[in-house]
């Protein structure tokens, strides 16, 4: 009876051993991504674009190999040590996982990280000045000066910023503390509402009522999740909602001055493009998304209490009605 | 398959062996289904990551880390055996605490570790030229250790009284045995080597993230149900060679799927055969004894 089992592992074994072939004068560009969820999906689309744009197109020019983890950060381990081993020109890695995954493992193979929102607090890379060994990328961090541009232009005068986050999240209690800082510099103050859980959104929303001109929410989780709830206090206490990416303005809020992961794709396939026409990966400081899309939704604006201006109208690249 | 892929599966595969030891003591010594797995992991991560970070000795982190899953595992027994909340609530009351408690440990949702000292790191070059033989080779050690230790306590008079525990309690009381006591210890030792677990990959894999619990108790329960569907045994060494054996397996079956063009495989189809492969394993052992019986009417 021993005989089938034996017979299962050898097939196993020859089948895991097998394929050895590379192509070898043809460059190599792997993509690796943690989870495939639209934002990310669009990040690896604008990636290929690019590459494509550049003359580089899988299959053809270039051997392109993609492998999302499943949300499984073991997995992301075993993608990253499959792309070590296959030796490609490039390793893209989307998101923060993927990526320390890919950078614990070589230091030799050049890493681009995408989506990624703080590279140096990951340890990525050291700085954000090039020389960071193997490693460049692209960050979708905001510029919060452009945010606070935009809610003074949303709502002309205000002196008072709300913000709802989830006190549980690094990225939103940065964004916090660095609005607070540059809030102060234009003599604007933040009131921070934290919400631990989505069901205490409403409520520190409410609690914002006659204490700010408008409120601004950051990508925070708890808060996107439950965006829904934040627009009705919005509408009866008639504060307008700025947010920080453009689907919550489909979903209610004012206006939105957000990254498109998909530029933020095309950005990356830029460096991986120079890379592989034989840049060095230190040579080239990671970057911050760049393109910026304004998202403006008239109809919340009004529920809101808000007028957009014409300036601000003819600035957006959508509008919804 | 590359030999740097084929050493990273074996890597990751060592990694998980530590996981099915622990869960091989929960579910099969103990017979207790416990969940809190997908929470001692990480807690494991967390515990050694941010001792790492704070500049201590990984070695010192791995058994701080290796102590916290004791402690959760204590807890779940604890829940069990003296609020006679059934097994599985009580697991996963415990499992879901611990991601509050891993982000608080840990102060963020991702603690990196790239570039800091860990287990491995004295053996590894600058350029990490070589990491991918020297962190499986640690790990083997380590795992070997582990298993052995392992054997040695199922034999002594405790173990012995562990297993009699989860085979018939009843029995086992009726002999002396302090039941409750066997439970809290064993659940101990096992959400230990889970943590313990947990520690070593945060070290491998560049940091930890309050995320990567997900999954650790499917992939433990597979490894256990590979292992002793291949190497069926009462002896207890056996079934933990099998437990190790089959997390082996299991990881390289995953990178077979990884590096499975050329049967038309891909990666969003990872999910599919690692249940396919459980269900499979499960399956096989009624097969066999299906075609043993019919072979055994023929003669």
């Amino acid at each position: 009876m021993n005989f089938p089992r034996r017979t299962v592992l050898a097939a196993l074994l020859a089948a895991s051993l097998s394929p050895f072939a590379t192509a070898a004068d043809m460059k190599s560009v792997a993509v690796t991504a943690i989870v495939d969820h639209p934002a990310l999906d669009a990040a690896r689309k604008g990636v290929e674009d690019e590459l494509k744009a550049a003359g580089f197109e899988a299959g053809k020019q270039i051997k392109y190999q993609y492998q999302s983890a499943q949300g499984n950060p073991a997995t992301a381990a075993q993608i990253a040590r499959k792309f070590i081993g296959d030796g490609p020109d490039v390793i893209v890695a989307i998101a923060t996982p993927s990526a320390q995954a890919a950078v614990a493992g070589t230091r030799s193979i050049p890493v681009v990280f995408t989506a990624v929102t703080d590279p140096v607090a990951a340890k990525l890379v050291k700085s954000w000045k090039a020389g960071n060994g193997n490693v460049t990328g692209v960050s979708d961090m905001l510029k919060l000066s452009s945010q606070v541009d935009l809610i003074s232009k949303v709502k002309p005068g205000a002196k008072r910023v709300g913000m709802v986050y989830s006190p549980g999240e690094v990225n939103s209690v940065i964004v916090a503390k660095e609005l607070k800082a540059e809030l102060a510099k234009r003599g604007m103050t933040l009131v921070e509402a934290p919400a631990a859980r989505t069901v205490d959104v409403a409520p520190a929303a409410k609690s914002l009522i006659g204490k700010v001109d408008v409120i601004y929410t950051s990508t925070d989780n708890n808060v996107v999740s439950t965006y829904e709830s934040l627009v009705g206090v919005a509408q009866q206490a008639k504060i307008p909602l700025v947010a920080a990416d453009t689907d919550s303005v489909k979903r209610g809020a004012t206006a939105a001055l957000g990254q498109n992961y998909y530029d933020i794709g095309r950005q990356t396939g830029k460096l991986v493009v120079r890379i592989l026409k034989g840049e060095k990966a230190a040579a080239i400081a990671p970057q911050v998304g760049e393109k910026l899309s304004l998202t403006l939704n008239q109809g919340a604006a009004q529920k809101q209490g808000v007028t957009l201006s014409p300036a601000l109208l003819k600035e957006a690249k959508e509008i919804i009605k | 398959m590359t030999p740097i892929a084929l050493m990273g599966a074996l890597e990751i595969g060592l990694i998980f062996a530590l996981v099915a030891l622990g869960v091989l003591i929960s579910f099969r010594i103990l017979d207790f289904p416990d969940l809190t797995a997908d929470g001692s992991f990480p807690l494991g991560g967390a515990v050694a990551a941010t001792l790492i970070a704070g500049g201590h000795d990984p070695w010192l982190a791995c058994g701080f880390g290796a102590l916290a899953g004791a402690a959760s595992g204590l807890v779940t027994a604890w829940l069990h055996v003296r609020l006679n909340i059934l097994q599985l609530l009580a697991s996963i009351l415990v499992m879901i605490a611990l991601y509050s408690i891993n982000l608080r440990i840990m102060g963020a949702p991702n603690m990196p570790l790239i570039g800091s000292p860990t287990v491995f790191a004295p053996f590894i070059g600058e350029a990490l030229e070589n990491s991918w033989l020297v962190q499986p080779a640690v790990l083997a050690v380590i795992i070997v250790a582990a298993k052995i230790a392992l054997d040695l306590f199922f034999a002594s008079q405790t173990g012995l009284a562990m297993r009699a525990t989860g085979a018939n309690p009843r029995m086992a009381r009726a002999q002396g045995v302090a039941t409750e006591r066997m439970v809290l210890s064993g659940m101990a030792l096992s959400n230990a080597l889970i943590a313990l677990a947990g520690a070593l990959y945060v070290q491998t894999q560049g940091g930890a993230d309050v995320s990567m619990g997900v999954g650790t108790i499917v992939v433990g329960l597979a490894a256990v149900i590979i292992g002793e569907t291949l190497l069926p045994s009462r002896k207890l060494w056996v079934i933990t060679l099998a437990t190790i054996i089959g997390a082996l397996l299991y990881r390289l079956l995953i990178a077979v799927a990884l590096n499975a063009d050329f049967i038309g495989l891909q990666a969003q189809d990872l999910n599919l055969i690692t249940a396919l492969l459980v269900g499979g394993a499960l399956v096989l052992p009624q097969l066999k004894a299906k075609l043993r019986r019919k072979g055994g009417k023929a003669s």
